[in-house]
C-alpha cells in the first residue's frame, strides 16, 4: 500500500480548477518529486495534502487513512511535515526555539507543569532542547541556537526550516521549493541533506522543484502537473524525453523547433 | 545617548557601586518622602529604587531582602505618613497587573484585544453584585433603596471571589475569544473594542428589568474583607505610632492591607505570566503571533491556543477587578471605559510588547503621569492663575486662562502622544522584549 495516495483531488477557486482530478500516491521511503510550470498548482496540491485547503472532491489518504476535513495541525499530528517556498521562520524566537516549536505535538507537558515547574517539565525542556540542538548540527549549522532567525542568512533560514519540520517526527516530508535562491554549492549540500534525511531517518520525502538539476539528481519518481492536471509521471528518465512535459516547459511551438 | 546610558550602566554596575546606588536611594527616597511628603521628586527617587534593585548586579539574596525591606517596611510606613501615595502605588500595581494580562494577550500571542477592560469590569462587578446589598434590591428602582436592605454575604467571602473572578473574567475571555477567532489584526481590534463597549453598557442598562447593576449610579457599598484581628493589628498599631507622627487609623491600615494584597496578586501575576511564556504553550503563542500558518502546520491548535490566551490574559483583570470593587467600596459603568483600555494598552505599548518587565514599568510611568505629573502641574498652573502674573512678551494674564486647559483632563492626549511617539522613534518599547538565551551544549565547545 502507498504511503500517501491522492484520488481524483479537485480543487477550485471561484471558477478557477486549481487541482484538477489528481491521482497520485508515493511509496514508503522513496524521494519523489512535483514539477511544472509557474501556475501548474503544485503549491496548492500541496496546501491540499496539509490541511490548509479543503478540496472540494477527491479523497486523500494518509497511511490508509483519510485525511479530507482535517485541520492542518491535526494532518501535522498524523505524521506529515512541510516547509514553505517563501520561508516561514518564527522570525523574533531564537533557532534552538523554532526547532522546539516543532516538537509541539510531541510534548507531553501542560499549563500546571509550567506554572508549578515539575520534574516532569525540566526534564521534558531539557530534553527537548538537547535534540534541537542535535538537529541544528544535523542540517549542519553550528553555533547559532540563540540567534534570532530572522537574523540568519538565507539558506541557514531554509536549512532550519527543515530542521523544524523534522523536528515533529514525521513520516512524510513535504519541501516546497526547498533550494529556490541557493547557489549551485547551497544546492548541492541541500541534496546531500535531503538524502541523508531519508537514508539515516526513514523519512520519505515529496518535493516541489524548480531546479532540473535537483529534482533528476534526486529524485525517484517524477509527477509533472500543468494547468492543474497531472500529466505525465515516472522516472528521471522518462520525465526528460517526455513530449508532454517538454512542451508544457518550452510551449508547443518551441517544443516543435527543438525537433 | 545610547552610548551613553550603556557607559553609564557599565560604570554604575562595577564593584561596589550597585550596593551604593541601591541604598544611597533608598536612604534618600525615604527620607526625603518622609520629610516633604508632597514633592513629587522625592517620590521619583523612592520610585527609582526598585528598579535600580531590578536592574543592577546585586547578589540575588540581597536583592530579595532589599525588595522586602522596601516593599513591607518603608513603603507602607511612608503611606501612612502620607496615604497618597499607596494610593498611586496600589494603581500602580492594579494597572502593572492589567498590563501584564494584556501582554499576554497583545505581546505574547499577538491578538490586538482593544475591550480589554472589559475583563475588569467581569471581576469587579462579581464582587460588587454579591458584596453589597444588591442582591436584595433586585426588584427596587435605582437610587430608591428600602431601608433595611441587608448585605447578601459576610466579607469574608472576599477571599472566594478573589479566586471567582478570575475563573470568571477567564470564561468572559473565552466567550469572546471563540466568535472572533477566525479575526486577524485589524478585524480582531473592532470586535473586541466593540465587546468592552457591549459590557460596559450592559453594566450601565442592567438596571431594568430586573435590577442587577444599578444603572449609571453605580453600587455602593461594597464589603471590604475584614482586617486581620487585633491582637495581630494592636501591636503593629502602637509600633507605628511614634514612627507615623499620629495613631494610624483603620481607613490607613486598610490602604496598606490592599497595598499588600495587590503586591501578592501582581508578585502571582508576574510568576504566571513568566512561567507561561517560557514553556510550550508560550513558544505556541509566540509562534501564532510571528506566523499563524506556520504554527499550524507545526500542529499547533490554533483554536484552543487563541483561547488559552484570551483566558489567560482575563483572568489576571478579573482578579485586579474583584480587588479595585472592595478597595474602592464603588463601582460605576464609568471606570470601564473605552479610555482605560487604551491606558493599559498605552502602558504595555510604552513598556514593550511582550516584554514583563517593561509592562510593570510603563504601568508605573503612565500611572505617575496621569495622576502625580499632570495633577501636579494642574495644581500649579491654578496657583498661577488665582495669581497676578503674567506671561512676559504676550502680556497674557494668567488668570484669563481657560478653566478648559486643565492639564489633569488631558489623559487623552497623553496616551495618543505616548502611543505615536513610541510607534515611531521606539515601536519596540523602552525595555524591549528578549527571546531567552539557552546554554546549550554547542556553545561550550
Amino acid at each position: 500500500m502507498s504511503l500517501l495516495q491522492t484520488i481524483d483531488v479537485v480543487k477550485r477557486f471561484g471558477g478557477l480548477i486549481a487541482v484538477n482530478k489528481i491521482n497520485f500516491s508515493i511509496e514508503q521511503g522513496t524521494i519523489a518529486s512535483i514539477i511544472g510550470p509557474n501556475g501548474a498548482g503544485k503549491t496548492t496540491f500541496f496546501n491540499s495534502l496539509t490541511g490548509i485547503y479543503k478540496p472540494e472532491e477527491g479523497q486523500i489518504l494518509f497511511n490508509g487513512q483519510s485525511l479530507i476535513g482535517l485541520r492542518p495541525d491535526q494532518v501535522s499530528t498524523r505524521g506529515i511535515s512541510r516547509t514553505f517556498q517563501n520561508i516561514r521562520l518564527f522570525g523574533n524566537m531564537t533557532v534552538i526555539e523554532n526547532i522546539i516549536v516543532g516538537m509541539h505535538t510531541q510534548l507531553k507537558q501542560g499549563a500546571t507543569d509550567a506554572l508549578f515547574r515539575t520534574k516532569k517539565f525540566h526534564e521534558e525542556e531539557k530534553e527537548a532542547e538537547n535534540r534541537a540542538s542535535q538537529l541544528m548540527e544535523y542540517v549542519g549549522l553550528k553555533n547559532v541556537g540563540n540567534q534570532l532567525a530572522r537574523n540568519l542568512p538565507y539558506g541557514a533560514q531554509r536549512r532550519i526550516e527543515i530542521a523544524r519540520a523534522i523536528a515533529a517526527n514525521p513520516t512524510l516530508l513535504l519541501l516546497d521549493e526547498p533550494t529556490a535562491g541557493m547557489n549551485p554549492n547551497e544546492t548541492a549540500d541541500a541534496i546531500k541533506l535531503f538524502r541523508h534525511i531519508r537514508d539515516d531517518k526513514g523519512i520519505t520525502i515529496l518535493l516541489i522543484e524548480h531546479d532540473m538539476r535537483v529534482v533528476m539528481g534526486i529524485s525517484e519518481h517524477i509527477s509533472v502537473m500543468d494547468y492543474g492536471e497531472k500529466i505525465a509521471e515516472g522516472t528521471p528518465k522518462d520525465i526528460r524525453n517526455n513530449q508532454r512535459v517538454i512542451e508544457a516547459y518550452l510551449g508547443r511551438e518551441a517544443a516543435k523547433l527543438r525537433d | 545617548m545610547k552610548t551613553f546610558f550603556n557607559d553609564l550602566y557599565k560604570k554604575a554596575n562595577k564593584g561596589p557601586w550597585p550596593l551604593i546606588i541601591t541604598v544611597g536611594l533608598m536612604v534618600i527616597g525615604s527620607i526625603t518622602v518622609y520629610q516633604s511628603p508632597r514633592s513629587l521628586g522625592a517620590f521619583l527617587t523612592l520610585m527609582l529604587c526598585p528598579m535600580m534593585i531590578y536592574f543592577l548586579k546585586i547578589n540575588t539574596k540581597v536583592k530579595i531582602f532589599m525588595g522586602l525591606l522596601l516593599a513591607i517596611v518603608i513603603i507602607p510606613v511612608l503611606g501612612i505618613r502620607n496615604i497618597f501615595y499607596l494610593e498611586v502605588i496600589f494603581q500602580m500595581a492594579v494597572f502593572a497587573a492589567l498590563a501584564l494580562g494584556l501582554n499576554i494577550v497583545i505581546g505574547m500571542a499577538g491578538l490586538l484585544d482593544l475591550g480589554y477592560v472589559a475583563f475588569y469590569a467581569v471581576g469587579a462587578y462579581s464582587w460588587a453584585i454579591f458584596g453589597s446589598k444588591q442582591l436584595s434590591l433586585l426588584h427596587s428602582i435605582p437610587g430608591a433603596a428600602p431601608a433595611g436592605a441587608e448585605f447578601s454575604l459576610s466579607p469574608s467571602y472576599f477571599w472566594l471571589f478573589l479566586f471567582l473572578g478570575v475563573g470568571l473574567a477567564a470564561l468572559a475571555g473565552i466567550l469572546l475569544g471563540l466568535p472572533v477567532l477566525r479575526l486577524r489584526g485589524d478585524y480582531l481590534a473592532i470586535v473586541t473594542l466593540g465587546f468592552g463597549e457591549v459590557i460596559r453598557v450592559l453594566a450601565l442598562n442592567l438596571d431594568k428589568p430586573i435590577n442587577l447593576t444599578n444603572g449609571p449610579q453605580g453600587i455602593t457599598p461594597i464589603q471590604r474583607p475584614p482586617l486581620p484581628p487585633g491582637f495581630i493589628l494592636e501591636p503593629i498599631r502602637s509600633l507605628l505610632t511614634p514612627i507615623v507622627g499620629h495613631v494610624p487609623t483603620d481607613a490607613e491600615f486598610y490602604n496598606v492591607f490592599f497595598y499588600l494584597l495587590a503586591l501578592v496578586v501582581i508578585l502571582i501575576a508576574i510568576a504566571v505570566a513568566t512561567r507561561l511564556e517560557d514553556s510550550r504553550i508560550g513558544r505556541a503563542w509566540a509562534a501564532i503571533r510571528e506566523d499563524e500558518t506556520a504554527a499550524i502546520a507545526m500542529g499547533i491548535p490554533l483554536v484552543r491556543m487563541k483561547l488559552a490566551a484570551f483566558a489567560a490574559g482575563a483572568s489576571f483583570a478579573g482578579c485586579m477587578g474583584v480587588l479595585y470593587a472592595a478597595n474602592r467600596t464603588f463601582v460605576s459603568p464609568e471606570t470601564f471605559s473605552f479610555l482605560q483600555s487604551i491606558g493599559v494598552l498605552t502602558m504595555v505599548i510604552l513598556g514593550g510588547l511582550g516584554s514583563i518587565p517593561g509592562v510593570i514599568f510603563g504601568a508605573g510611568a503612565v500611572v505617575i503621569l496621569n495622576i502625580q505629573v499632570l495633577q501636579n502641574f494642574s495644581l500649579y498652573l491654578s496657583a498661577l492663575r488665582q495669581s497676578d502674573a503674567v506671561i512676559p512678551i504676550i502680556n497674557f494674564a494668567w488668570k484669563d486662562l481657560s478653566n478648559q486647559l486643565d492639564p489633569a483632563k488631558y489623559q487623552k492626549l497623553v496616551f495618543g502622544i505616548i502611543l505615536v511617539v513610541m510607534m515611531i522613534f521606539r515601536p519596540e518599547g523602552l525595555i524591549p522584549a528578549e527571546r531567552r538565551k539557552r546554554e546549550l551544549v554547542e556553545d561550550k565547545e
